[in-house]
């Protein structure tokens, strides 16, 4: 037994430094180099160099609070987040949280009572802007669900798993064209314009699902209301 | 049907590539000191023969490393283990007095420590804590970073000395414990990893040393939280009620760190364990649908090109297509089953948003989203699901708590047939090849003749220990999850009603096997938890080794008798079928009495009214 011991501290002294120090370096070094924006977070930054947020990384638009809704009725929703203590929390180390998933299982209350109220406050940022859901049809009777004119996409009131989700589907943009239009006296057309602009299609036409950035997205909005107030 | 077109370009990209990494592996396993073939050996192996002079290998006339028997190969292992197993325990637990730590974390709590030591040492890395909050870069690099590499490393080179066994005839060695530890780190492992992690970076996945990054919110956000006093009790308004402030978060911390570098050899060792708490489903650690497939391609790409090393080794090709087969033939139904189950979406979100009747757009995405991300979508998350549990990888890249009953039932089974299709690197094999012997041994007994593997005759002592290494597993699951709904502190779950007793079931499959993925909603850091599957971790990996390498050792032993008209094949369709029934027979009697009371009971409830 003791002649094994000595093979086996220095062969994991060795290969400690090889796997642990010199390999993690390396790569460091040579992403530091060769990737130098996308090693260090993918991080935005505005005209005066400021850092305003992460391209990777999704920031919270939208809420599940009808009452607050109508104030964010301008900005593009992404995938509602299960971080804590705010939604999309990347790292609050005071608090001990970061990326997290909401983990309900898919016969838990809660999950079904989220999904409500982050359709009541979806309903409700779409009636400040006069904008109804509602079916008018004669036949339309029944529940509230099964009188809705149009079906939410379904990413738009599920928790994403990392809570970070920076993307949503092209379905859920489109869906929420009408209302960014109105409130921020938009055509339709020109919102739909911005939104292809930050829609990615499939890596190699089949890899993955087309997904649209929802920060770019809203800043590009920003940016162009900025350019076009009147001075 | 793009979805199922995913699936299908996976599964031939995969098996492509197992004959020219299985035959790269056979060579290196096999080969002499300093040489490796594409050049390796002329790169690196110069630090090869410099390690072997350090630690005292000889090597023979012939420049080949000097061979023991299996006792002396165990207790080598052994030490190796039990050494990263303290080095990553005192990382842990020293961390705040340790550079590399700009976050400025505190020391890991202990049990959590063992927990966490157990889970990297031995290829789970199931992990109880979060990983931007709780380790710091250095003890993520040097600690589990380390184990990553080191812990596959130890299931290649148990599997090389059980292949040696089978090939060998009346030969007292398997091999050189250290040597194949040197060898399987320096020309498999690390360019491997060199060439993922470079591939990672370059979509996006971060590989930094700076601190975390403060970045401005285009919308402030604001929370309430309850106002306490010094000593932690809740202040109360007149009234009674608590009094609370309104806390306004103006900033978003990106949490980075040295990350691609780690997750390269997390997904090629399947070892599983995220740099961030939820793993390759976080934007820095995946963040594109490229990422995202060659990170479930390194799942699986070892185990099952180790498939073809196994048959290049033995001499004879077949036996590894066979091994292949069989293990192709229980993943790619349970893969597409995946897929399906969570295609279909769960009726009772789908009643509350309208998806069927009301007009959808075409192109809205469909089936069940809640712990997906969006860029994955269904089906990059169903492969993934199924790929990581069938390999004893563990990572994920969706919330495996959130799938529909059926599409979270899958993953889970996959564990308890014993990770062993595919498995982990090198334990998945040899885990497979102790199934292989108790399929002879069946077999055997229906025609009436005694059983012979690969030409050696199959005895009590190998019988024993088999059943031994296919025994362990199941009763750690079973027996785990007996004691922990049995006692108060078992219930740390967050999901009510059989649900929550998925969840641990889903630990202690997910232990016992070492996988390393969770049902993540059940609070697992609790002394309790930390303990039991600590335990559960620990008796899976070293278990199985020390039966397997005593295998190695009975069967080198022996003589080979030659073929005859009443030798079993061990390469034909039949005994594929014969070796999948014996895995899914012993999974299905073991698990589907637990399995009906969790995820089949929850079926029943959703579908029912």
């Amino acid at each position: 037994m003791l002649t094994q011991l000595r093979p086996a501290l220095v062969l994991f002294t060795i290969l400690s430094v090889i796997t642990g120090v010199i390999y993690p370096l390396a790569i460091t070094g040579i992403a530091q180099v060769a990737f130098q924006g996308k090693a260090n977070g993918s991080i935005l930054a505005d005209t005066a160099g400021k850092p305003i947020g992460s391209a990777l990384v999704g920031q919270e638009f939208g809420t599940s609070d009808p009452a607050a809704a109508p104030a964010l009725a301008k900005w593009f929703w992404g995938r509602p987040s299960a971080t804590g203590p705010v939604p999309c929390t990347a790292l609050n180390l005071d608090k001990a949280t970061g990326s997290s998933g909401s983990n309900l299982g898919p016969t838990n209350p809660a999950l079904l009572d989220n999904i409500k109220a982050r359709l009541a406050a979806l309903d409700a940022a779409d009636a400040s802007v006069g904008i109804s859901r509602t079916s008018t049809a004669p036949g339309a009777t029944g529940s509230a669900a099964a009188r809705r004119a149009t079906a939410v996409p379904i990413d738009l009131v599920t928790a994403s798993a990392s809570g970070l989700d920076p993307h949503i589907s092209p379905a859920a943009a489109e869906y929420q064209v009408p209302r960014i239009a109105k409130a921020r006296r938009m055509t339709e057309d020109a919102v739909r314009d911005l939104v292809r602009r930050h829609t990615h299609s499939r890596t190699l036409g089949v890899l993955g699902e087309p997904v649209v950035n929802v920060l770019t997205l809203n800043l590009a909005l920003e940016q162009r209301a900025a350019s076009e107030s009147p001075r | 049907m793009n979805g199922v077109l995913q699936l299908v370009i996976y599964l031939a990209v995969l098996v492509a590539l197992v004959k020219p990494l299985g035959w790269f592996m056979a060579r290196v396993l096999e080969g002499k000191a300093g040489e490796a073939p594409l050049g390796l050996g002329r790169a690196l192996g110069w630090l090869e023969r410099g390690v072997y002079a350090l630690c005292g290998v000889k090597t023979d006339a012939d420049r080949r490393p000097v061979e023991t028997g299996w006792k002396p190969y165990a207790a080598g292992i052994l030490i190796f283990n039990a050494i990263g197993f303290l080095a990553v325990y005192a990382l842990q637990r020293l961390q705040h007095t340790l550079p590399g730590n700009p976050a400025g974390l505190g020391a890991v709590e202990a049990r959590s420590a063992f927990n966490t030591a157990v889970s990297f040492a031995t290829n789970t890395n199931w992990q109880g804590y979060g990983g931007e909050t709780t380790m710091s870069y250095l003890t993520q690099m040097l600690g589990l970073g380390v184990q990553n590499f080191l812990s596959a490393a130890t299931g290649i080179a148990v599997l090389a000395a059980l292949i040696r066994g089978l090939a060998r005839r009346s030969s007292s060695t398997i091999g050189n414990c250290w040597a194949d530890l040197t060898r399987v780190t320096l020309y498999i492992l690390l360019p491997l990893s060199m060439l993922l992690a470079l591939a990672l970076v370059s979509q996006g996945v971060v590989q930094t040393f700076r601190e975390p990054a403060k970045v401005a919110l285009t919308v402030p956000l604001s929370y309430s939280e309850p106002v306490k006093n010094d000593a932690g009790d809740t202040l109360k308004n007149p009234d009674g009620s608590d009094q609370t402030r309104t806390v306004q978060v103006t900033e978003q911390t990106i949490a980075l760190g040295p990350a691609a570098s780690q997750i390269a050899i997390k997904q090629l060792g399947t070892n599983g364990g995220g740099f961030f708490n939820v793993n390759s489903a976080h934007p820095l650690e995946n963040p594109t649908a490229l990422s995202d497939f060659l990170q479930v391609l390194a799942i699986l790409l070892i185990p099952a090109a180790l498939c073809w090393t196994f048959g290049e080794m033995v001499r004879d090709r077949r036996q590894g297509w066979a091994v292949l087969a069989a293990m192709l033939a229980i993943f790619v139904p349970l893969l597409f089953a995946t897929y399906a189950l969570e295609a279909a979406g769960n009726p009772r979100i789908d009643a509350i948003v309208a998806h069927g009747d009301s007009a959808s757009a075409p192109d809205a995405p469909a089936g069940n989203l809640e712990g997906k991300e969006a860029r994955f979508g269904v089906a990059a998350s169903a492969r993934w699901a199924a790929a990581t549990t069938a390999a004893s990888n563990g990572s994920v890249n969706s919330m495996h708590d959130s799938y529909t009953p059926l599409g979270g039932l899958i993953p889970m089974w996959l564990m308890q047939l014993g990770e062993v299709v595919f498995g982990g690197v090198g334990s998945g094999l040899y885990g497979m090849l102790m199934f292989v012997i108790v399929a002879v041994f069946v077999a055997g007994l229906m025609v009436g003749r005694a059983p012979e593997y690969l030409g050696k005759k199959i005895e009590p002592f190998e019988m024993k220990m088999a059943a031994i290494a296919v025994l362990v597993p199941c009763a750690l699951v079973l027996v785990g999850t007996a004691v922990a709904v049995a006692i108060p502190e078992g219930y740390t779950t967050s999901n009510p009603g059989p649900h929550g007793f998925s969840q641990i079931l889903y630990a202690f499959s997910s232990a016992g096997n070492n996988n390393g993925s969770a049902f993540a909603g059940l609070t697992a850091n609790t002394p309790f938890y930390n303990i039991a599957l600590g335990l559960a971790m620990w008796f899976s990996r070293y278990w199985i080794i020390v039966p397997v390498l005593a295998v190695a050792g009975s069967l080198a032993a022996k003589r080979v008798t030659p073929t005859s008209s009443g030798t079993l094949p061990t390469h034909t369709p039949v005994f594929v079928v014969m070796l999948v029934a014996v895995v899914i027979i012993v999974g299905a009697l073991t698990f589907v009495p637990a399995l009906a009371l969790g995820p089949v009971v929850e079926h029943l409830q959703l579908v029912g009214k």
